[in-house]
């Protein structure tokens, strides 16, 4: 134990952690070929932003052969390697930054707090953008999604349950029908429950947009739930069978408790899925510019819809409305992203 | 270790008037005592794979059989086929009679849930309900079964002291299963199988993921339970076997289905064996 006192003779490093000096020293070259590129943009006739990023891109290549001219082909094809490789990432990232980019940029002017609570009854597209807002489109999205989990939590869930856990005769086929209805085309489904469901009881209503939002639901929820279930070890159902359980009694008080953060994480991507989903609602659930509890009966806002009606009317303020009300939209689909990726990364430790 | 010496004295006693073992075919009366579980001509399959043949084994009450052999001679494939496990692979077949109290649990008349609450198993990962608490996990078996019991706190209490856990967790029953130790879990799942109050207890190398210090305190708690119930256990660690079981099964496959190559007390397999592969074996020649 003689080393108690030696404690501070000793200091702690991290040889693997690049010295700062030379970190900013290798951003010095990179820094100056976006310079120059930014110099060429402003002097000759190259286009905007998209021409910069084509000059650095070129520009840092170049540097990158400069650099490693007097190593071997290995260094060098690796250097030239890695640059093109995070240019691909970043292009593949662009067009996500850019729509979130312009969202904010167009969206934000029509954002005040009534914005949530209001609705457009007395209020016209073309008022100032301090009238009105998107509560009641909010409140008809809650409305229909909550309905539609509440018919596809349950299939998804006992669809999952029998591709695990009973493995029955039709397993395969069950697989292949919940694989090709996630291939359905949305409009699809609206028409389907326009001719079975809206034609029969002789209206639109929130219940029918619920309906044809499940169709397209179900699929994603019934798989995410399969995978989570697959992640329930043996060992668990071997366990409780060896304790005299029955199948179905194993499933309902050790499998699915096991996995109860999945099977939400599972409910939340459904949503995510069909929140923003607009054609099935055009031949369901239409739409209207008041707020309205009622599922059962007549039309119902909803956010996809009140975005489309005020796209349509093309006014200068109708389309600030239209762009607030995709702002929400996407930041409420982000928001449930979050909370699902939080989830579901609690199951797998 | 005075426990341990007093159950061999016990096992050397019942060798006297033990007969002599023969190999496979014969059933073999290996004591006075009465039987918990007999097997009859078992034979296991998967697909088309033989890896069992004409098994005959006796297992007396209240006593500690031990199944040993190297890798591969399908002595967890029989211990599974004692309480029906064996049938939740898909390509698995058998034949043969697995007797308890003198009843097929194979015949189509009998139920293979309820036999289970009868046949418990411990598995040789340890393998506690990851959504449950601790007492949740002993009460486990009764809630699956549904069983209508009263006092489960006494039953919790119990059982942990059974297994050998109560004095370190119970000031904090409602924490999970899964906050425990490995050691602690093994004996968490042992308490668990014992709520059901099974009169057998399979084990499956419940040893083999433990530390020394853990491996004592259940070997200690196998003891414990010989007392009052019948124990199975598969174990590939030769010095256990002789320290646990009163009795020994020693299985061996030559690259064809495995066999039983000889049964008897525990003291006599390990001085004086009748067949020399036994011989060679427990002296650990090959294995």
């Amino acid at each position: 134990m003689s080393n108690i006192g030696n404690e501070t003779l000793v200091a702690p490093i991290q040889p693997w952690v690049k010295p700062r000096a030379k970190t900013l020293k290798n951003l010095f070259g990179p820094a100056l070929v976006a310079l120059v590129s930014f110099v060429i943009v402003l002097l000759t006739g190259f286009a905007g932003p998209d021409g910069w990023a084509l000059l650095f891109f070129v520009g840092l290549l170049g540097l990158a052969i400069a650099r490693t001219r007097n190593q071997d082909r290995v260094k060098r094809n690796n250097s030239l390697i890695s640059i093109v490789i995070a240019g691909g990432a970043t292009l593949a990232f662009a067009p996500w930054l850019s729509i979130f980019y312009s969202l904010v940029i167009k969206g934000f002017h029509g954002i005040y707090l009534g914005y949530f609570f209001r609705d457009m009854r007395i209020t016209t597209p073309d008022d100032e953008l301090n009238m009105g807002g998107v509560g009641h489109a909010i409140i008809g999205s809650a409305i229909m999604v909550l309905i539609a989990t509440a018919i596809t939590l349950p299939l998804g869930i006992l669809s999952g349950v029998y591709l695990t856990e009973v493995r029955g005769r039709l397993t395969r086929m069950i697989r292949f029908v919940i694989q090709s209805m996630s291939g359905v085309p949305s409009i699809v489904a609206g028409l389907f429950i326009f001719t079975t469901f809206v034609d029969v009881t002789k209206q639109f209503s929130g219940l029918a947009g619920s309906l044809a939002l499940s169709i397209l639901m179900l699929p994603t929820v019934a798989r995410t739930a399969e995978e989570v279930l697959k992640l329930v070890p043996e060992d668990l159902r071997a366990a409780s069978y060896a304790l005299g359980a029955r199948q179905w009694r194993s499933s309902l008080m050790v499998v699915l408790p096991t996995v109860r953060s999945g099977l939400t994480t599972a409910a939340i991507l459904g949503v995510a899925r069909v929140i923003g989903e607009t054609a099935p609602l055009i031949l369901t659930a239409q739409s209207i510019s008041s707020f309205k509890f009622n599922p059962f009966s007549g039309q119902i806002a909803s956010i996809p819809m009140y975005i489309f009606a005020l796209f349509q009317i093309g006014t200068e303020y109708s389309m600030a409305r239209a762009w607030s009300g995709a702002l929400v939209l996407m930041v409420i689909v982000f928001l449930l992203f979050v909370v699902a990726r939080r989830l579901g990364n609690r199951v797998k430790r | 270790m005075s426990r341990i010496e007093t159950e061999l004295k016990t096992s050397k006693e019942n060798g006297t008037t033990m007969n002599e073992m023969t190999t496979s075919g014969a059933s073999t009366a290996v004591t006075e005592r009465p039987l918990g579980l007999e097997t009859r001509g078992v034979h296991a399959w998967f697909g088309s794979h033989h890896v069992l043949s004409d098994i005959n084994l006796q297992f007396p009450e209240r006593s500690v059989t031990g199944l040993i052999g190297p890798s591969g001679c399908g002595k967890s494939t029989f211990l599974r086929m004692l309480n029906r496990m064996h049938e939740f692979i898909p390509s698995a077949a058998m034949a043969g009679e697995v007797l308890m109290n003198g009843n097929d649990i194979y015949a189509p008349e009998i139920d293979a849930a309820a036999m289970r609450l009868k046949i418990g198993m411990v598995f040789q990962k340890p393998n506690p309900f990851p959504a449950m608490t601790i007492r949740e996990n002993v009460l486990s078996g009764i809630k699956l079964a549904n069983l209508k019991v009263s006092n489960h706190d006494d039953i919790v209490e119990k059982c942990l002291s059974r297994a050998g856990l109560w004095k370190e967790v119970k000031d904090r029953l409602d924490a999970s299963g899964g906050s425990l130790s490995g050691g602690q879990q093994q004996r968490l799942c042992i308490a668990r199988s014992l709520a059901v109050e099974p009169t057998i207890l399979l084990m499956d190398e419940p040893c083999s993921a433990l530390d020394p210090g853990s491996t004592l305190r259940i070997e200690e708690t196998i003891h414990e339970l010989a007392e009052k119930i019948t124990v199975v256990i598969v174990t590939h660690n030769m010095q256990q076997a002789s320290r646990v079981s009163n009795y020994c099964a020693f299985f061996l496959s030559d690259g064809g289905p495995g066999v039983l190559v000889e049964a008897d007390a525990t003291r006599k397999m390990f001085t004086n064996p009748t067949d020399t592969r036994t011989a060679d074996y427990v002296q650990g020649k090959f294995g």
